[in-house]
């Protein structure tokens, strides 16, 4: 049924079609009406699910370390410093191959405090183990909570999905809500392989010698590495069910450009308009969304990039000391190409600040007309 | 008052779940401990081990010394994880299952007592319990806030021994209004049956601080490690009790009373202590045991 709502009502609804049964979260702006809309749909009793109200984010990714492990289906949702303090526990959630879904709104990391949309917060959890969907509209929010439980029941890694703040979080949209029995025919109920079971009692996360670790730990690279074949037959099925397709990265007017711009999140929308407004006047620009990251789908970006020999790649987030991550994984993940494009790393938007087409057609002018790019990072509307 | 010995041995256990080969160090208060606590509980008990001395008492992957289910957790998460585990037994429908939190002073005292306060706050049906070795003996023997005054550790070394008190964390757990706490010791074996078993019929957060010796963090003989605990005991320096919906009743009467300054005398970890701090802990024992007196067979909250 279409409904005109926000993102972070879809994330509640995608988590009550996903039929979780532990839920924990703490309040933190801009997710908190989704702990809101969560608490009235378990309290009303259209999800049977348990809300633990715990005292910390850092708190709230442990219960649910502990309920999956337990072998049920298990969420949790924050944003920005909420993220940065379940840190530890993301690291430990996904060496422990829990099939845990996260939904985190991009919010700036303080100081100074800022409730806006940037993507740093999750970026900076690139290096956890948690397999990343940037998100673009709040039809792809709850779509992708309910994949995301398929994917991450499927290969043992837990799944983050995130959505820009107040773009989406709190941006009213229409949105196509699957019934109950259609969210029911994808997504089966979680059946662990171990569990905390006491008749067949195991130790989970343990003492483990250098004997053992490195493989321990290869073990996980390789389950996430999953999801590059996994994933292409979750978005199949879902497609067939649904009619939405979300690919690993999602192409727009690519074959003939000469230049192609990388962007993840709302701003993807923006420069889906000024795509078309630049081709308009004749040029020949493309885009590639970014979806999934983690694991980085080396061949996927390169057999888009490589159509062009120029890239933009537009961050809405920081590293500093470096720049956008998205531009360094990008040029890292082409390296290696015989003829590989030329790759302008951008800064744009950070805490919010607004990125609009036309800040978009003026990166991709600058693209159009520097043959030579700098490695360093060109910072969109910063104010000298 | 409730006596001692007086264990209902036909509800213990015979099966043994904890296992021959853990690590622990010889006079290992923790390795009996935990032995105790399962015959107490029995096999549907689910246990949460943060960073820990029994991280490495258990044994080393693909090893475990207990025949119950065990989950590792970061160190300060011991709680939660629990409450977390304890939401989807439920969701199982497995409600009989214990769910006991297995966290040592640092655990609880320090890093811990965050989550600690929130699952207690929820009375979340866990059972917690901390173990308390007075110090962060796994590391090294580093002070905790659980340390005593007077206490010689690595990080109060010789010239700057502990100079503030234990942190009473009894008092701590008991104002956020759990439905059943108690003291235990090693040293009084039938005593922390009888309480492990007990905590199995109470719904809601039970919390358990258990005294459990360290020889080499305590620099005593390993062969000494129950008697100096008993000491503890009889120098009322570790009363045992137990507070049920906020009614209080001591466990253990010291059949012969010992002063602080005899029960210090025996480790090696007070060899600095002054008289002034001797006296200083002789002071707080009192007062906290005519606390103890006055409030047995009362409800205090």
């Amino acid at each position: 049924m279409k409904q005109v709502i926000k993102g972070n009502h879809a994330v509640a609804q995608g988590v009550r079609l996903s039929r979780v049964e532990v839920i924990s979260a703490y309040p933190i702006t801009p997710q908190t009406t989704i702990v809101e809309e969560l608490s009235e749909i378990c309290a009303s009793g259209k999800l049977d699910a348990k809300f633990i109200k715990v005292e910390s984010e850092h708190s709230a990714m442990a219960a649910v370390v502990g309920s999956s492990t337990a072998g049920v289906r298990s969420f949790t949702a924050t944003s920005s410093q909420g993220l940065l303090l379940m840190h530890e526990v993301l690291h430990w959630s996904a060496g422990a191959g829990l099939p845990i879904v996260l939904a985190n709104v991009n919010r700036a990391v303080a100081p100074g405090w800022n409730i806006w949309a940037d993507q740093t917060d999750s970026l900076a959890q690139r290096d956890t183990g948690w397999i990343q969907f940037y998100c673009e509209s709040n039809q792809e929010v709850l779509d992708s909570v309910i994949m995301s439980y398929r994917l991450a029941e499927q290969i043992m890694v837990p799944v983050m999905l995130t959505y820009d703040a107040f773009f989406l979080s709190h941006t009213s949209e229409i949105v196509d809500v699957p019934e109950p029995d259609e969210a029911d025919a994808f997504l089966p109920p979680y059946v662990p392989n171990s569990k905390l079971d006491v008749d067949h009692p195991r130790a989970f996360g343990g003492l483990i010698s250098p004997d053992l670790y490195f493989e321990g730990r290869y073990a996980v690279h390789h389950n996430t590495l999953k999801a590059l074949d996994v994933y292409p037959q979750v978005c199949k099925e879902f497609s067939g069910a649904f009619g939405r397709d979300y690919d690993i990265v999602e192409e727009y007017e690519t074959e003939d450009a000469d230049v192609i711009a990388v962007t993840a999140g709302t701003i993807t929308s923006v420069t889906r308009i000024a795509v078309n407004s630049l081709r308009e006047k004749g040029h020949k620009v493309g885009l590639m969304k970014l979806r999934l990251f983690r694991p980085v789908p080396t061949e996927r970006w390169r057999q888009v990039l490589g159509k062009t020999s120029k890239v933009v790649v537009i961050d809405r987030n920081l590293t500093a000391g470096l720049g956008g991550v998205f531009a360094s994984e990008i040029q890292a993940a082409l390296y290696a190409m015989e003829t590989r494009p030329s790759i302008i790393p951008v800064v744009a938007g950070l805490g919010g600040r607004d990125v609009t087409p036309e800040d978009v057609e003026g990166i991709f002018n600058y693209a159009l007309t520097h043959d030579r790019p700098t490695q360093k990072p060109l910072f969109w509307g910063l104010k000298e | 008052m409730q006596r001692t010995f007086d264990i209902p041995r036909e509800l213990m256990t015979d099966q043994e779940l904890l296992q021959p080969g853990v690590l622990s160090c010889q006079g290992c208060g923790a390795s009996l401990a935990m032995k105790l606590a399962l015959k107490g509980l029995g096999k549907r008990t689910v246990i949460v081990i943060p960073a820990c001395c029994w991280t490495i008492i258990i044994g080393v992957y693909p090893y475990s010394a207990l025949q119950v289910p065990v989950i590792h957790v970061p160190f300060e998460t011991a709680a939660v994880v629990a409450s977390g585990i304890r939401a989807a037994f439920d969701a199982r429908g497995e409600k009989d299952v214990v769910v006991m939190a297995w966290a040592g002073d640092g655990g609880t005292f320090d890093i811990g007592l965050q989550a600690l306060s929130g699952a207690a706050e929820r009375n979340d049906d866990i059972l917690y319990v901390c173990y308390d070795n007075e110090a962060y003996m796994n590391t090294g023997i580093q002070r905790s806030s659980a340390t005593p005054l007077g206490a010689w550790t690595t990080t109060t070394p010789a010239d700057s021994i502990k100079g503030e008190p234990k942190k009473d964390l009894e008092k701590i757990m008991l104002a956020h209004g759990v439905p059943y706490l108690a003291t235990l010791s090693v040293a009084y074996p039938d005593d922390a049956v009888r309480k492990f078993q007990k905590a199995r019929t109470i719904t809601g957060t039970k919390f358990f601080h258990l005294l459990s010796p360290c020889p080499p963090g305590w620099r005593i003989d390993p062969a000494e490690s129950i008697r100096t605990t008993r000491m503890a005991t009889l120098a009322k320096v570790f009363p045992l009790y137990e507070v049920e919906n906020g009614r209080v009743d001591i466990s253990v009467q010291p059949q012969r009373e010992i002063t602080v300054k005899e029960y210090v005398e025996t480790q090696g970890r007070f060899r600095q202590i002054t008289d002034k701090m001797v006296d200083m802990l002789q002071q707080n024992v009192d007062k906290k045991w005519d606390e103890l007196i006055e409030q047995s067979g009362k409800a205090v909250s």
